[in-house]
């Protein structure tokens, strides 16, 4: 027998360098993690200039973003004019100019829609007269008005981002979330405000709830990828909601059409000024962003969540349960995207209908990916997306530009946002990873 | 120091997740029994008769096909007891690798206890929902050869539907503008192969979360073909008016008894998807290019190793699988339908990736999935029409119903290319 | 070949790679590239593969400069890889395995596959070099050592003239590095050059014509097996006279900790991979699970922390049947340090601060009732890192930025700061270097002197021998013995990782077991 060998020095695998090649598919799956703020380290409190600084740097790309959106919006408007080409081989001085005023005529509209004509707040405030100044904010009320639904559904992705799951659900859980608020609306009579609002609430956060529970726990106990299954109940909830709308209990007596029963006005928000449309509604949903921050930073639960969200097998080295944390998170994405349908049926038309949403859920993921679902980025981007959806309704009637503009604007919006490097590419700037948009995804796997 | 083998036997070991899914499936059994003994038996008369149609109706074949004529009452009754019994054996021993067939013995019985139930006293098309399942089946079939062929290089598919809308639209506008089919089907393609550039440069360029890539070019494809609608469809009705594409029976073939009228009595694009098929599945199989391909699905890195560029593979491939949702987005307008409608595709985009999980990522098994989501989708169609005592509305769910329980079914029992979905980072 | 690489220099984003290498391989020789982890080995080897670009610098092939822009002209040159981790599709067979990238192929288009012409050629070279394989076979049914085989028949099938192993020992059993070094024998012979990247001095010195030494990204120095000793070669690696054993006192073994009794758990495909296991641990002594990656112990480690269902048998923790959730495992006193860091161990995108309190945060002080304390895990973070070493500029840097040595000090921070009653350390200091690893032994030492029972699993035998207080060696599922590492050697133990049991003659006829009879020199 020879000597044994003495112990070696050094042991095995040298890991490659930066690269991480890993032989077998093992990264993570799931959606895109959000960004680590582009001034601090995780959890670090920043200082007030790092703020200022990080912020103005984080500002840069939604901004360009928005604006290459806007520029090839532009383009779309004008070659989506037949006439445009035999008039710009006509006469290509006159063409261009009309061109370039219409889509100025567009985008103005699209500004005063959303935040108000300059002369006429001067001439409101000129005038003194309290019921026209109400009047000149008109349009910002209706800035604030559709910025809610999308604060609640960007909230939910978010919220199930941060997860690591992909809710393209928003959509039909609103829709839940507005079945269910409706019939409390107009159910229960004789109940005072501060009851029957909490209760319309409540109900509206359980039936969007309901309708984020099912994929969560879908997901959790048989892997089934949230993606095709909330697209699935999306559709199931159109259907649902047209069925609902002709149940004699529920339809409008007297109407043979697809409308609910009119809700009664305990269960109304209440508007933030009188004389304009705008409610408190947007106020539940800052509340709502102020939770959802605390539950994401500062508790157990929402540790948790990005625990899973980042690394789901270190996360259950850990102890955590991932089909727990995988159920709780999507049944409460489902609740604020339910929230977003009572913020509609509650507080503005008052009754249901089909087409109350005009694809607030889809905007919702825009929204999420645009503040690198974070609560705070969250309410701006959803003001923004906001005043382009107010706008583009005057938009519409003066210009005639049809308002699915509005939705190609916002699906360019989120390309160059989920894409930091393409608009380094056009503008030839240095871009910083803001949104940190993890690229990796396990396909179908769980 | 000499040494000798040793062997010794393993131990017997219980599978209690096995044992759990195996009575789940017996219970799931049982209650579609009751559910045809307790609903499907209600209201059938005594000596009531279900008859089904198996011939179309005003079709030119010298064959005559006997119409099936069943007592209703019976038929439901037998399918209920046959559910039942299955049930019983599926609880206390399980079926073991046959799991599957008894499954499909058993949808098939409860669906067939259905129609018999909805026919009881009059007479259905049998063959006209059977036709109208392949004709529904063929878009979600473009969708998942789509999804198969991005998949297999590793480049998850979300925007099929919105290359099947712009399919939709491309083929309708331009079919119209110059009045000819043929150029509105190609310009489709060709626009579905544009998209899937959009997808491959945003995923493999600008490494893109794939599917936030793909949710982006959906909604941006549903906003643009919505808004030129609007703007100029509505004005200019001529441009939405497509000559659609006729049918072409085979000779000899579509006179074969339901098996002709199903398959060989469509348009061209039934035998595109037929030939589409044929060429995937021998492409990806059993040629050099396919190897190559399905190489840079499960493993990139060896791939790349050996030579082969991973990221010009999958650019290709990806504008390949753009080009035939192309395709099958023009059979909306140009082989069904006719005029283009806003967002009319319906989520047939997600579910074609629904068959093309359900079908285990290859082209022939996605052809199959795809009949049974058409069948679902068709027999919602025809029910409605025979005026069943089922709200349209829930009818109409069934085709998503149909794909949320086979997705969740199904995760874990098929094999998905190991690297799908992951963008391959060179280093 | 004559190859030689020239001044070459690769740098990455806050790392210098390799610095002004230059290596010259003569034609027919083996030639060794010895380095510690993070020399630089294989970034250079995957320059010269095309792979990585350098920076600076020139590649020669026999006297002539040479670029390689991807693999494919590494190949077309006669330069093979067998890479360290394999780079095999599993769900291919052998034969397409083997020939993708350059497929046989007939019929118009040149497309079609012609798989019996490429399953020709394959068993004409596993032939002539003894590499046995099943052509039709799943690369993902295959046993590591076949698979390494199968790489090997890769690179011969593409006629490479010079033959690059990276790390090819990592993963086989003594016996199975002999054979081994015959097919390199058999390859020099036939007038393959071989580069053979390893960091185990032994190997080196027994099969090596020529050894170069890296640290640090340069050529420390060139010699010949007849100049150096393992010392001499340790001292070159690591730049300072290297202490190569682990200062450890007697083991005071006390109650028994952990008690696994006919354990059976299936792995993810289904299969049987831990097939009744025995085994103890005790409190106060340190056992190292000792076998060939592949042969249950991963699966055994994850049923003992709760990762994996157990099919039948118990375990039991401190005496009592524990629940086997992660959480309850934690809870019951168990620390564990995974084999994979970066994806089982720490979540790569928190900071240090909250990766230190993963398994802690729900309670208190770290939290009270649903809201975390951040101030208390802030504090204790800094007093972790000061305890453990663990260089970083704040508690707050991101993990993931952090090198692997000290990720594997903020693990072992977090494992250790809460009692241990039972530490489970899965290949503790793979990928590290020297400096973690010497720290990282100390560290687990002291903790089985502070009275915890310590179960390691590494695949590393020098690892297994300076740490154990006893080895257990798995084979196929089983403990198949237990040996004292003051007594045992590495060819007992390497015959056990194979599945051969070293007993007389004379006691396996008696038993009636005598299948067949190895004589090995021993």
């Amino acid at each position: 027998m020879s000597e044994p060998t003495p112990p070696q020095a050094t042991p095995a695998t040298p890991p490659p360098p930066p690269a991480p090649a890993k032989p077998a598919p093992a990264s993570a799956q799931r959606a895109p993690a959000p960004a680590a703020p582009a001034s601090a380290s995780p959890g670090e409190p920043a200082s007030l200039g790092q703020r200022i600084r990080g912020g103005a740097r984080g500002l840069i790309l939604p901004v360009l973003a928005i604006f290459s959106a806007l520029v090839i919006g532009a383009i779309v408007i004008v070659l989506s004019d037949i006439t445009f080409f035999d008039r710009l081989r006509a006469d290509p001085g006159t063409a261009l100019g009309a061109a370039l005023d219409e889509v100025l005529g567009a985008y103005g509209a699209l500004f005063t829609g959303s935040l108000g004509n300059p002369g006429t707040y001067a001439a409101a405030f000129a005038s003194g007269d309290l019921e026209q100044i109400t009047r000149a904010f008109t349009p910002i009320s209706e800035t604030l008005l559709a910025a809610t639904p999308l604060l609640f559904t960007g909230l939910a992705v978010a919220l199930g981002f941060q997860c690591g799951l992909f809710n393209i659900g928003a959509e039909g859980q609103l829709y839940l979330g507005a079945i269910f608020g409706t019939f409390v609306g107009f159910a229960f009579t004789g109940l005072p405000w501060f009851v029957h609002i909490p209760l319309a609430i409540g109900a509206g956060f359980l039936g969007g709830a309901l309708w984020g529970f099912i994929p969560g726990l879908l997901k959790a106990r048989t892997g089934a990828h949230e993606v095709i299954v909330t697209i699935m109940l999306n559709y199931i909830a159109f259907n649902l909601v047209n069925f609902i709308l002709k149940v004699p209990g529920y339809q409008r007596e007297g109407r043979s059409d697809p409308i609910s029963k009119v809700t009664i006005d305990s269960s109304w928000y209440p508007p933030l000024v009188e004389g304009l449309r705008a409610n408190w509604g947007f106020i539940l949903g800052l509340v709502a962003a102020l939770l959802v921050s605390w539950l994401l930073f500062r508790s157990t639960r929402g540790f948790e969540f990005r625990a899973v969200g980042l690394n789901p097998t270190a996360a259950r080295y850990a102890g955590m349960s991932i089909a727990t944390t995988t159920i709780v998170a999507m049944t409460l994405s489902g609740g604020l995207a339910g929230l977003a349908g009572t913020s509609i049926v509650l507080g503005v038309t008052h009754t249901l209908t089909f087409g109350i949403s005009a694809g607030f859920g889809f905007d919702g993921i825009a929204i999420a990916l645009m503040a690198s679902s974070k609560p705070r980025g969250i309410i701006f981007a959803s003001l923004l997306f906001g005043a382009l959806r107010a706008g583009a309704t005057p938009m519409q009637s003066i210009t005639g530009i049809p308002i699915d503009l509005v939705v190609v604007i916002q699906a360019l919006v989120i390309m160059f946002v989920a894409a930091p490097a393409l608009v380094r590419g056009i503008y030839r700037i240095r871009v910083p990873e803001a949104t940190g948009l993890e690229t990796f995804s396990q396909g179908w796997r769980a | 120091m000499t040494a000798a083998a040793v062997t010794v036997a393993p131990a017997v070991v219980v599978d209690r997740a096995a044992i759990r899914r195996q009575r789940v499936l017996g219970v799931v059994y049982l209650l579609m029994a009751s559910v045809i003994a307790y609903f499907l038996t209600s209201d059938v008369k005594e000596g009531a008769t279900s008859t089904f149609l198996l011939k179309p109706a005003g079709s030119a074949s010298a064959i005559s096909v006997p119409n099936l004529v069943v007592p209703s009452l019976a038929v439901v009754w037998l399918a209920a007891g046959l559910c039942a019994a299955l049930g019983a054996v599926q609880l206390i021993r399980g079926f073991g690798s046959r799991w599957a067939v008894v499954l499909g013995i058993v949808v098939v019985a409860f669906v067939f206890a259905f129609l018999t139930w909805a026919a009881a006293g009059r007479s259905m098309s049998l063959i006209g929902i059977l036709q109208l399942t392949v004709q529904k089946a063929l878009p979600i079939t473009f969708g998942a050869l789509s999804g198969v062929l991005c998949e297999r290089a590793g480049v998850v598919n979300i925007a099929i539907e919105g290359m099947l809308l712009s399919g939709a639209f491309t083929g309708a506008v331009v079919g119209s503008a110059t009045g000819n089919n043929v150029v509105g089907l190609v310009a489709a393609a060709v626009v579905g192969g544009a998209l899937g550039g959009m997808l491959a440069v945003l995923a493999i360029r600008y490494r893109m979360n794939q599917i936030v890539a793909g949710t982006v070019i959906n909604i941006f494809a549903a906003g643009l073909t919505s808004f030129v609608a609007a703007r100029v469809l509505g004005a200019h009705r001529e441009l939405n008016e497509p000559e659609k594409f006729a049918s072409i029976p085979i000779p000899v073939l579509s006179e074969i008894p339901i098996i002709g009228p199903m398959f060989f009595s469509g348009n061209i694009f039934m035998y595109l998807l037929f030939v589409l098929i044929g060429l995937i599945h021998y492409g990806l199989f059993y040629t050099r290019w396919g190897l190559r391909v399905r190489a840079v699905g499960e493993h990139p890195r060896a791939a790349d190793t050996v030579g082969i560029n991973v990221q010009f593979t999958r650019y290709r491939i990806v504008i390949l699988g753009g080009i035939v949702a192309g395709i099958g987005g023009a059979y909306f307008t140009l082989g069904s339908t006719g005029s283009f409608v806003q967002n009319m595709t319906g989520g047939r985009g997600f579910i074609g990736l629904a068959a093309m999980i359900f079908g285990g990522w290859t082209p022939i098994g996605s052809f199959l999935a795809s009949l049974i989501f058409g069948f679902a989708d068709a027999l919602q169609a025809r029910l409605s029409i025979l005026n069943v005592a089922v709200p349209s509305e829930f009818l109409l769910m069934v085709p998503y119903i149909v794909t949320i329980i086979v997705v969740a079914g199904l995760v874990g029992r098929v094999r998905m290319p190991a690297a799908d979905g992951q963008p391959y980072d060179k280093g | 070949m004559k190859l030689e690489l020239r001044g070459i220099t690769k740098r990455f984003p806050g790392v210098i790679a390799n610095r002004d290498v230059n290596l010259t391989i003569e034609p027919g020789e083996i030639h060794a590239l010895l380095g510690e982890n993070g020399a630089g080995k294989t970034t250079l080897m995957n320059v010269l593969f095309g792979l990585y670009q350098p920076d600076e610098g020139e590649i020669l092939i026999d006297d002539k400069p040479v670029r390689f822009h991807d693999p494919g002209e590494a190949i077309a040159a006669g330069i093979g890889m067998v890479h360290q981790h394999f780079m095999l599709v599993p769900v291919f067979s052998v034969t397409e395995n083997v020939m993708l990238g350059v497929e046989s192929t007939r019929g118009p288009l040149q497309q079609r596959l012609d798989g019996p012409a490429a399953r020709r050629r394959i068993v004409e070279i596993s032939e002539s070099h003894n590499l046995h394989v099943d052509p039709d076979a799943l690369v993902e049914d295959l046993p590591v050592g076949v698979r390494q085989r199968v790489e090997i028949i890769k690179t011969l099938y593409r006629h490479s003239d010079l033959m690059v192993l990276d790390e090819p020992t990592a993963v086989l059993t003594p016996q199975e590095d002999e054979e081994l070094f015959e097919i390199m024998r058999s390859l020099k012979a036939s007038g393959t050059s071989i580069v053979f990247i390893t960091h185990k001095l032994n190997e080196v010195l027994e099969i090596a014509d020529r050894i170069t030494v890296l640290r640090g990204g340069r050529v420390i120095g060139t010699t010949t097996p007849a100049e150096a000793t393992e010392e001499s070669l340790a001292a070159m690696m690591v730049g300072r006279p290297v202490s190569l054993i682990v200062e450890k006192d007697e083991a005071k073994p006390k109650d028994v900790v952990l008690e696994i009794d006919d354990l059976v758990v299936k792995d993810d495909r289904g299969h049987i991979t831990v097939d009744g296991v025995d085994l103890e641990v005790r409190a106060g002594e340190i056992v190292a699970v000792a076998g060939v990656q592949g042969n249950g112990q991963t699966e055994l480690v994850e049923a003992i922390t709760g990762m994996r269902p157990v099919l039948a048998g118990t375990i039991k923790i401190a005496g009592d049947v524990v629940r086997l959730t992660p959480r309850s495992v934690l809870e019951a006193g168990v620390a564990h340090v995974p084999e994979d860091r970066l994806e089982d161990g720490c979540v790569p995108g928190f900071s240090i601060a909250e990766n230190l309190v993963l398994n802690t945060y729900y309670r208190p002080p770290y939290s009270h009732g649903v809201q975390l304390d951040r101030d208390a895990i802030e504090a204790s973070a800094a007093g972790l890192i000061k305890d453990f070493d663990v260089r970083t500029p704040s508690v707050f840097n991101r993990i993931g930025n952090l090198s692997g040595g000290n990720q594997q000090k903020v693990i072992i921070a977090r494992e250790f700061s809460r009692p241990v009653k039972l530490l489970i350390a899965a290949q503790p200091t793979r990928g590290l270097d020297v400096g973690s690893i010497e720290y990282i032994h100390k560290r687990i030492v002291a903790k089985r002197d502070e009275g915890a029972a310590v179960l390691i699993v590494s695949t590393e035998l020098d690892e297994v021998f300076a740490l154990a207080d006893r080895i257990a060696v798995m084979y196929q599922g089983k403990v198949v013995d237990i040996l004292d590492p003051e007594t045992a050697t590495p060819q007992q133990l390497g015959l056990l990782m194979g599945g051969s049991r070293p007993v007389s003659i004379a006691e396996a006829e008696a038993a009636g077991e005598l299948t067949h009879v190895v004589t090995t020199d021993v």
